[in-house]
């Protein structure tokens, strides 16, 4: 009875794939990976290109006249590249804290409808400067306020963030959908759609594109010394790390977590507001049209730092935009071109396990003292 | 020897974690019919070559011999096949199972239990060693000692005769202890081959027939316990000479009661007594030591005093420097903020280094200024002090790091420990608690900290020391209060106490002891 498992015949045999954790490597040697997940992100997509029909070659290259080619073009991309970058900044401060803000979405629609209350009622009364001075302000406490609700409820009760958050998306677009068909509709017996604001509500243009770019890459620089260099970022690195360290060293956990979802919210809101005063005119229910989420690819890619964040959005406004051209253009459908795009992120954030492990295969002879050359 | 009374022989194993060696090319020799301790400082891969031989790392490189032929060891099942059982620190067992039903967990067997015959065979077992085991009783009702019987039970019982015990003296009292390795030596009488792994020496000479000692990843030597001795062990596994006398001065008297603890109780978050009644006091310029089983209210204690675990009852009066001369703050309720606002200055060195009183992620500069990043006006934060503070730092306690801007996750728990400690020293308490201050570190680290903590004992500082050797207690304190279940035991005067005295407090509240003594 007791000899059950004793001595049986079977033999163990090396396991057929292994992963060993590299030693920290050099940041070029990191950076060669990158760029070779890059290629092999662009050779499968040329394969899926061959498969459609079309020449990978022509297709790329069409993506990138798409995005850069005209001026219009790249408009376009920048327009696309700011409220993706606006969102992960968001992102960034809630995640740097392990605050689980996926909420993005439903932060930029609060701060977006709060703006246009203004841009819509208020107008007349305002000359522009001022009428935009109070839509910026309006998006920015109501997006900030909406990132507060779950973190007091985190803070107080322990409250799972990320559900809450997540649902709070879904409450913000309803309410949006109601407004829009309801109290804010243009016409009462017409489509079923918001006015579009007069012209003291839009931001002016700098070099083609509205202002918020600018804003957005001054917004980058602050958040990035925010985080970097003022006591309130030290102290959402440290809650971020370890609440009982925070606790340990005399924090007050829940006064922390508060502000920075107010904080990160804040961002969101003005996003919002960037979107219906510059690129939209109006509110819609695809104002926040998905950065909210996507910001969540930015802000991990980019290792929650703010500047690598401007290169990482740029590169999806690129490739949302090149798809779209070559929709058009080889009638690729849009789910082939969303593929694609996929595929191409999948490479780049599978390539961070490479940076971190490698393979050893079974039967493959080690090289002794291989690993500290 | 002839070759088949080999249970195990390891040839040339090598493993690496990243740039870590972890083990550098061992080979090491197993018998039956005797225990083999394997003797080495934490972080000289001990526990990674016996995890190897259990299944749960493959090695990069060597062979591996049971019972004389060639073997590979992808998994823990496979080692369990060969014989190999291991026991771990952490214990492995279903908190709301007996006994009994742990032991069988996993194994083939009908769908209907039969009780009768599976206790009747653990009673075989049991009085074949020596055990003490209830099967019946459910492990949630267990003392750790008992877990761990039940842990090796299941080895015996699923037929294992090669055992490895990973520290089974860590949480044990001296006099379990000893019933432990009254039941390894039945085993070996028996015929089975034991492995211990172990940083204590006494405990070597005690139950050990041979020993093999791994200095940083390579095995430097395999010596007969009987023709060996403490000091040339120490030397072998630290690979220079070393004093192993730890100093204690004399107590200076003239600085009188700095902290008082009175009728302190806390409970968690279930409703149970962590700490019942707690009463004590603690003189500037001296040393008291907290001894107790693990879980006993250790943590909890320091906490509390912290100012960070909640407090139901009773009084912590704490030393404050006022402008109107000293005065006795009751610091309960208060937050470590608001106590360093009264005056109280009061070092903590936590338990859990990297998940208490340090950011693994962040490097020496952002960690020293952990407590004191609010000083200054402005909303930037001041990084010239603290960085002078760990340059200086680095130089003084001897810190090996590349530098300051290294992760201090990547430096070895020594100098983690010294980075701790020093910030804390640096902030020039009156009253310093130390939790677990060597836990894991090497004899050269543990003595530097024992220096560390004498040198603020000679400048009057009142030391609270919890620490899980009894043997460094008893050297280093000028006296041991001894916890059990959330009460005091016990407080006695360490030049005048013995281990086995202070393990029979451990498990029994007596109060023949009790009050003060000393």
């Amino acid at each position: 009875m007791s000899r059950l498992f004793h001595h049986s015949p079977r033999e163990g045999r090396e396991p057929l794939i292994r992963m060993v954790k590299r030693p920290q490597i050099p940041w070029a040697k990191a950076n060669l990976i990158r760029a070779a997940a890059l290629l092999g992100a662009l050779l499968a997509g040329a394969l899926i290109i061959l498969l459609l029909g079309h020449n990978p070659l022509a297709v790329y290259a069409d993506m990138l006249e798409g995005s850069f080619g005209s001026k219009v073009s790249r408009t376009e991309t920048v327009k696309i590249a700011v409220p993706l970058l606006g969102a992960s900044l968001c992102v960034a401060l809630a995640f740097k804290m392990k605050f689980w803000n996926i909420g993005a979405e439903g932060q930029i629609m609060m701060g977006a409808i709060a703006a246009s209350y203004f841009a819509l009622f208020h107008h007349q009364n305002m000359p522009s400067w001022l009428l935009l001075t109070v839509m910026c302000l309006a998006g920015i406490i109501a997006g900030g306020l909406w990132g507060l609700i779950p973190a007091v409820f985190n803070a107080k009760w322990g409250i799972n963030e990320t559900l809450f958050t997540l649902m709070l998306n879904y409450i913000a677009i309803g309410f949006e959908k109601y407004l829009q068909n309801g109290p804010w509709k243009e016409n009462p017996n017409g489509f079923p759609k918001i006015a579009m604001f007069a012209a003291e509500a839009r931001l002016p243009r700098v070099f083609g594109v509205h202002v918020g770019w600018i804003i957005m890459l001054a917004l980058v620089v602050i958040v990035f010394i925010y985080m970097k260099r003022t006591k309130q970022g030290y102290e959402i690195s440290v809650v971020g790390e370890s609440k009982n360290t925070a606790l340990y060293a005399g924090m007050n956990v829940k006064k922390i977590i508060i502000r920075t979802m107010f904080i990160s919210g804040a961002i969101a809101g003005l996003v919002g507001f960037i979107q219906v005063s510059g690129a939209d005119f109006s509110l819609t229910e695809s104002t926040s049209g998905g950065v909210g989420f996507t910001a969540i690819t930015v802000a991990w890619l980019s290792k929650l730092n703010p500047i690598i964040m401007v290169f990482v959005s740029a590169f999806l406004a690129i490739l949302q935009k090149g798809s779209n051209r070559i929709q058009t253009d080889f009638k690729i459908p849009a789910s082939a071109a969303s593929v694609l795009t996929g595929i191409i992120l999948f490479f780049m954030l599978g390539c961070e396990f490479f940076i971190n492990y490698r393979l050893i295969f079974r039967g493959r002879k080690e090289k002794r003292n291989g690993y500290s050359n | 020897m002839s070759e088949e009374n080999n249970a195990i022989r390891l040839v040339n194993i090598t493993k690496s974690f990243g740039s870590v060696l972890a083990n550098d090319s061992i080979s090491l020799d197993v018998r039956y019919g005797e225990i083999l301790a394997l003797l080495g400082e934490n972080g000289s891969g001990k526990t990674t070559l016996m995890n190897i031989l259990s299944g749960i790392y493959y090695p990069d490189s060597g062979t591996i011999y049971v019972k004389g032929q060639e073997v590979k060891i992808p998994s823990p099942k496979d080692a369990f096949n060969l014989g190999i059982g291991m026991i771990h620190q952490h214990f492995k067992l279903v908190d709301v199972l007996t006994a009994a039903e742990n032991i069988i967990l996993g194994l083939p067997g009908s769908v209907r239990l039969n009780r009768k015959a599976i206790s009747a065979e653990i009673k075989k077992i049991s009085s074949r060693y020596g055990f003490d085991i209830e099967p019946e009783k459910k492990i949630y009702n267990m003392s750790v000692s008992e877990k761990q019987t039940v842990e090796i039970v299941k080895l015996l019982y699923r037929g294992a005769d090669i055992l490895i015990l990973d520290e089974p003296t860590a949480v044990l009292t001296p006099q379990e202890s000893d019933k432990l390795f009254e039941v390894l030596k039945n085993m070996k009488n028996d015929g089975k081959a034991i492995v211990i792994i172990t940083h204590k020496l006494n405990e070597v000479l005690a139950v050990s027939d041979r020993v093999s000692i791994l200095r940083k990843g390579c095995s430097v030597g395999t010596v007969k316990t009987s023709e060996t001795n403490r000091q040339e062990l120490t030397e072998l596994m630290v690979g220079h000479s070393v004093s192993l006398e730890i100093e204690r001065p004399e107590i200076n008297t003239k600085h009188g009661e700095y902290l008082k603890i009175v009728d302190l109780t806390c409970i968690d978050s279930d409703g149970h007594k962590v700490l019942d009644n707690i009463n004590f006091s603690l003189n500037g310029g001296e040393i008291l030591g907290i001894a107790g089983i693990a879980g006993s209210g250790q943590r909890e204690l320091c906490e509390a005093i912290a100012g960070l675990y909640p407090v139901k009852g009773g009084a912590i009066l704490c030393r404050s420097e006022t402008p109107n001369g000293p005065v006795n703050e009751n610091i309960v309720g208060k937050s470590p903020t608001e106590i360093i606002k009264k005056g109280v200055a009061m070092a903590f060195v936590p338990e859990d280094r990297l998940g208490m009183g340090l950011v693994a992620s962040m490097d020496m500069v952002e960690n020293m200024m952990l407590k004191s990043y609010k000083q200054g006006k402005g909303p930037f934060t001041e990084r010239k002090k603290p960085r002078q503070m760990a340059e200086r730092m680095i130089k003084e306690l001897d810190i090996v790091t590349p530098g300051v801007s290294t992760p201090i996750r990547l430096l070895s728990g020594g100098n983690v420990q010294k980075v701790l400690l020093g910030r804390e020293i640096a902030s020039e308490p009156s009253v310093l608690l130390v939790a677990y201050p060597v836990r894991g570190l090497d004899i050269n680290s543990s003595y530097t900290i024992y220096n560390l903590l004498n040198e603020q004992k000679k400048k009057g500082v009142a030391i609270l020391f919890i620490g899980e050797d009894l043997d460094v207690l008893l050297e280093l304190c000028d006296r041991i209060m001894v916890l059990c279940d959330g009460k005091v035991s016990g407080i006695v005067n360490a030049k005048e106490t013995t281990k086995e005295e202070l393990g029979l407090m451990m498990v029994h509240i007596g109060d023949e002891k009790g009050g003060e003594t000393a």
